[in-house]
C-alpha cells in the first residue's frame, strides 16, 4: 500500500515537531526516517500510525484519505521501541492478541489462531518460546515477538519505532540483517525510525533525512551518501570538519591572507564572494609533515590513537594560523602510513584536503557541529 | 557462601525481636488470657448465636465493603492519574482524609448525614430505604474507611502502566474497553488485590466509626469488635479473648489466602520472584 504524506503540521506547545511535512511512499518500499533526536521522525511515524493527529495536512493510503481514521481501523504494524510486549501474557497470546480481540463475525476460531501464531513464530524462528512470558526473553527476542504480533493482523503497513535501539551492537547488525529479508519476503510497507546512519543506509530502499521537523533530504541510500542535498545532511552522515571562509569563482578561500588553501567548488561560479562553510570528511586528507613551502592547513598533531587499519588524528590548527582560532581537525589516515611516516604527537604537520563539498549561504545553514 | 549485602544475620535478628515485642507477644497474651477457659466454656463463648451473628456481620460487611472499594477506588485512582482537572490536587488529598480523621469523627457525621432525619438520610427514607443504624450503615461506614487503601495501592502501579501497552493495543484492533479488560486490569490485579487485603483487614478491624451508625442491636447490627469490648466493659476479660482468638484465626487465613492468590497471580505472569 502506498502513502501519500501532504503538508503534515504539527506544534507541542511552542515547538515545532514537524513543520509542513510531505512525503510519498510506494507500496513495498522500506524506508527509513532517519535523523538526530528530536527531529521529528518519531512523530511523522506516530501520526502515519494514527496515534498521533496533525494539527494540519493529510495522510492517505493507497489514495484514500485517511486522515481521520481511528488507528484501530488504519490496519498498520506498530513495533514499539521498548517493544510494549504484554507482560502477563504468554508470547504464544501475545501473538494471538489482535486476532483474539477481532469482531466476533470476523474472528477466527481457536485451531485456527494457534496455526496462525505458530506460523508467526516459526517466521520469526522463536516458535519453541511460545509459553514464555516476556520477561523471561532477551532483547532481541522480544523485538522479533513484537514483530509477530504486529504481524497477525496482517497490516497494510509496518511502522518501527527505533527497532533496534535498545538493543546491544551485535544483536542490532544481525537483526537489521534479518528485517531485509523479512521485509523481501512479506514485501509489506515498511517505514522505520532511527538515529543510527548506518542503519538507516544499510538497510532502507529509500532515506529521509530529517531535522528540525523538516524533510532534509529523500533518496536512495547511495545517492543520499554520495550527492548530499545540504550541510546538515552531509554533517550527520559521518564525521566531518568545518572549515569557515569565502566562495568565488570556483574557488573556496579558507585560512588566512598568509596561510591560503583553495578548494574547488564548482558549485559557486558566481564572480563576489560569499561566506561559505567547507566539509572535508577525515579520511578525505593527505597528511605531509610540514615543509613551508607545501599548500595545505598547517597543524599540531595533538594525539593519535590506530585502531585496527586505521590510525585517528586529532589536530589542531594554529591561533596564529587564522583558521577560525585553534581548530580541532579530524583525520584518518591508512595505519600502515601512519607508521611508515612515524608521525609522532606534538609534530607540525600539513593537511591537504582531496575532497571537499562546499555550501554557501542558506545551504550552509542548518547544521553546527555538536 | 559469602553473601553480597552484608549484615544479613543483624538485620535478621532487629526483625524477629521487634516483631515478637510489637505483635507476637500482645498476640500470645491474647491466647494466654484465652487458657483461662475449658475448652467447654471456649466452645459456648466463641457459638453463641449473638456471637456467630456479629461474625457474620463484620466479615460480609468488611467483604462488601472491600469489593465495593475496589471498584470505585480503582475510578478514583483511574482519575486522578489520567486526567489533568482543576481541582485534582484538592481531590488527591480528600482521598487520604478517611486515614486521619478519628474514626469517631467520620461515625458520627457519617450517622447525622445518613439518619432518617440526616441530609442525605432523609431522600432515601422517602423511598423506604433507611442508611443508619442497620447494616447497611455499617457497610457504608467500613466504605468510607478503605477507600484510600485501595486508592493508594492502586494509583503508583496504575502511573507506571504504559501508555504503549495501550496503544499497542489499539494498533492491533482492540476497543478500548478490550484494552481496559485485557490488558490494563490484568496489568493492576496485583496491586487491586494488596488494595483489597488492606481494605479488607482494616474493615474487619474498624470499631470508631461503625458503633455509632451501626444501632448495635444485638443478632442484627453488632460488630465482633463491639462484642468484645462489651465483654470487657463486663470484666469478662477471657470472653473478649475468646472471641478476639477467633476473630484473629480468620482475619490470617483470610489474608494467608490474599497472599497466595497474589504470589500465584505473579507466579502466572512469568515475573520473578
Amino acid at each position: 500500500m502506498s502513502i501519500e504524506i501532504r503538508h503534515i503540521k504539527k506544534n507541542f506547545g511552542d515547538f515545532k515537531a514537524l513543520d509542513d511535512v510531505s512525503l510519498d511512499i510506494d507500496s513495498g518500499e522500506l524506508i527509513a526516517l532517519l535523523g538526530p533526536s528530536g527531529c521529528g521522525k518519531t512523530t511523522l511515524l506516530r501520526i502515519i500510525a494514527g496515534l498521533e493527529t496533525a494539527d494540519q495536512g493529510t495522510i492517505a493510503f493507497s489514495g484514500e484519505d485517511a486522515t481521520h481514521v481511528h488507528v484501530r481501523e488504519r490496519r498498520v504494524g506498530f513495533v514499539f521501541q521498548h517493544y510494549a510486549l504484554f507482560r502477563h501474557m504468554t508470547v504464544f497470546e501475545n501473538v494471538a492478541f489482535g486476532l483474539r480481540v477481532k469482531p466476533r463475525g470476523t474472528r477466527p476460531d481457536d485451531a485456527q489462531i494457534a496455526l496462525k501464531v505458530h506460523a508467526l513464530l516459526n517466521l520469526v524462528q522463536l516458535d519453541w518460546l511460545a509459553d514464555r512470558y516476556p520477561a523471561q526473553l532477551s532483547g532481541g527476542q522480544r523485538q522479533r515477538i513484537a514483530l509477530a504480533r504486529a504481524l497477525a493482523v496482517e497490516p497494510k503497513v509496518l511502522l518501527l519505532d527505533e527497532p533496534f535501539g535498545a538493543l546491544d551492537a551485535k544483536v542490532r547488525k544481525e537483526l537489521r540483517r534479518w528485517l531485509r529479508r523479512l521485509h523481501d519476503e512479506l514485501s509489506v510497507t515498511t517505514i522505520f525510525v532511527t538515529h543510527d546512519q548506518e542503519e538507516a543506509l544499510e538497510v532502507s530502499d529509500r532515506v529521509v533525512v530529517m531535522n528540525h521537523g523538516a524533510v532534509e533530504q529523500v533518496g536512495a541510500p547511495q545517492q543520499v551518501w554520495e550527492a548530499p542535498a545540504t550541510a546538515f545532511v552531509y554533517g550527520f552522515l559521518g564525521d566531518v570538519n568545518q572549515f569557515k571562509g569565502q566562495v568565488s569563482a570556483g574557488q573556496m578561500r579558507i585560512g588566512s591572507k598568509k596561510q591560503q588553501v583553495f578548494l574547488p567548488s564548482p558549485d559557486y561560479m558566481q564572480s563576489d564572494a560569499l561566506p561559505a562553510v567547507a566539509y572535508v570528511r577525515p579520511y578525505d586528507f593527505d597528511v605531509r609533515r610540514y615543509s613551508p613551502d607545501d599548500e595545505g592547513i598547517v597543524a599540531h598533531l595533538e594525539r593519535a590513537v590506530v585502531v585496527g587499519p586505521i590510525a585517528r588524528m586529532e589536530l589542531r590548527a594554529p591561533v596564529e594560523g587564522g583558521l577560525a582560532g585553534a581548530q580541532l581537525i579530524e583525520a584518518q589516515i591508512p595505519a600502515s602510513l601512519f607508521h611508515q611516516e612515524a608521525f609522532t604527537e606534538g609534530e607540525t604537520l600539513v593537511l591537504a584536503p582531496r575532497r571537499a563539498r562546499v555550501f554557501a549561504g542558506a545551504a550552509q545553514a542548518g547544521f553546527a557541529r555538536p | 557462601m559469602r553473601k553480597v549485602l552484608p549484615g544479613f544475620g543483624i538485620t535478621l535478628g532487629f526483625t524477629l525481636t521487634y516483631l515478637s515485642l510489637i505483635v507476637l507477644i500482645p498476640l500470645s497474651a491474647l491466647l494466654f488470657k484465652t487458657m483461662s477457659f475449658t475448652w467447654e466454656q471456649f466452645e459456648a463463648a466463641v457459638t453463641s448465636a449473638r456471637v456467630v451473628a456479629s461474625y457474620r456481620l463484620t466479615f460480609g460487611a468488611s467483604l462488601l465493603a472491600a469489593l465495593v472499594n475496589v471498584v470505585f477506588g480503582l475510578l478514583v485512582a483511574w482519575v486522578l492519574v489520567r486526567y489533568e482537572f482543576f481541582g485534582k490536587k484538592l481531590i488527591d488529598a480528600l482521598v487520604d482524609l478517611p486515614f486521619a480523621l478519628p474514626t469517631a469523627v467520620a461515625g458520627i457525621s457519617l450517622t447525622a448525614l445518613l439518619a432518617s432525619n440526616g441530609w442525605v438520610g432523609q431522600i432515601f427514607e422517602s423511598w423506604g430505604i433507611q442508611l443508619a443504624f442497620n447494616p447497611t450503615g455499617v457497610v457504608i461506614a467500613l466504605i468510607f474507611i478503605g477507600l484510600p487503601f485501595v486508592v493508594r495501592t492502586v494509583q503508583p502501579v496504575l502511573e507506571d502502566t504504559e501508555k504503549e501497552l495501550e496503544e499497542a493495543a489499539a494498533c492491533l484492533g482492540a476497543t478500548r474497553w478490550q484494552t481496559f479488560a485485557r490488558v490494563i486490569l490484568p496489568a493492576i490485579t496485583p496491586a487491586l488485590l494488596t488494595g483489597f487485603a488492606l481494605a479488607f483487614a482494616r474493615a474487619i478491624g474498624e470499631y470508631g466509626s461503625v458503633i455509632f451508625i451501626a444501632g448495635n442491636m444485638p443478632m442484627v447490627s453488632e460488630i465482633t469488635p463491639l462484642l468484645i469490648v462489651s465483654k470487657l466493659e463486663q470484666y469478662d476479660v477471657p470472653g473478649a479473648t475468646s472471641i478476639a482468638v477467633v476473630m484473629l484465626a480468620i482475619s490470617f487465613s483470610l489474608l494467608l489466602l490474599i497472599n497466595a492468590l497474589q504470589a500465584w497471580q505473579r507466579a502466572r505472569s512469568g515475573s520473578p520472584a
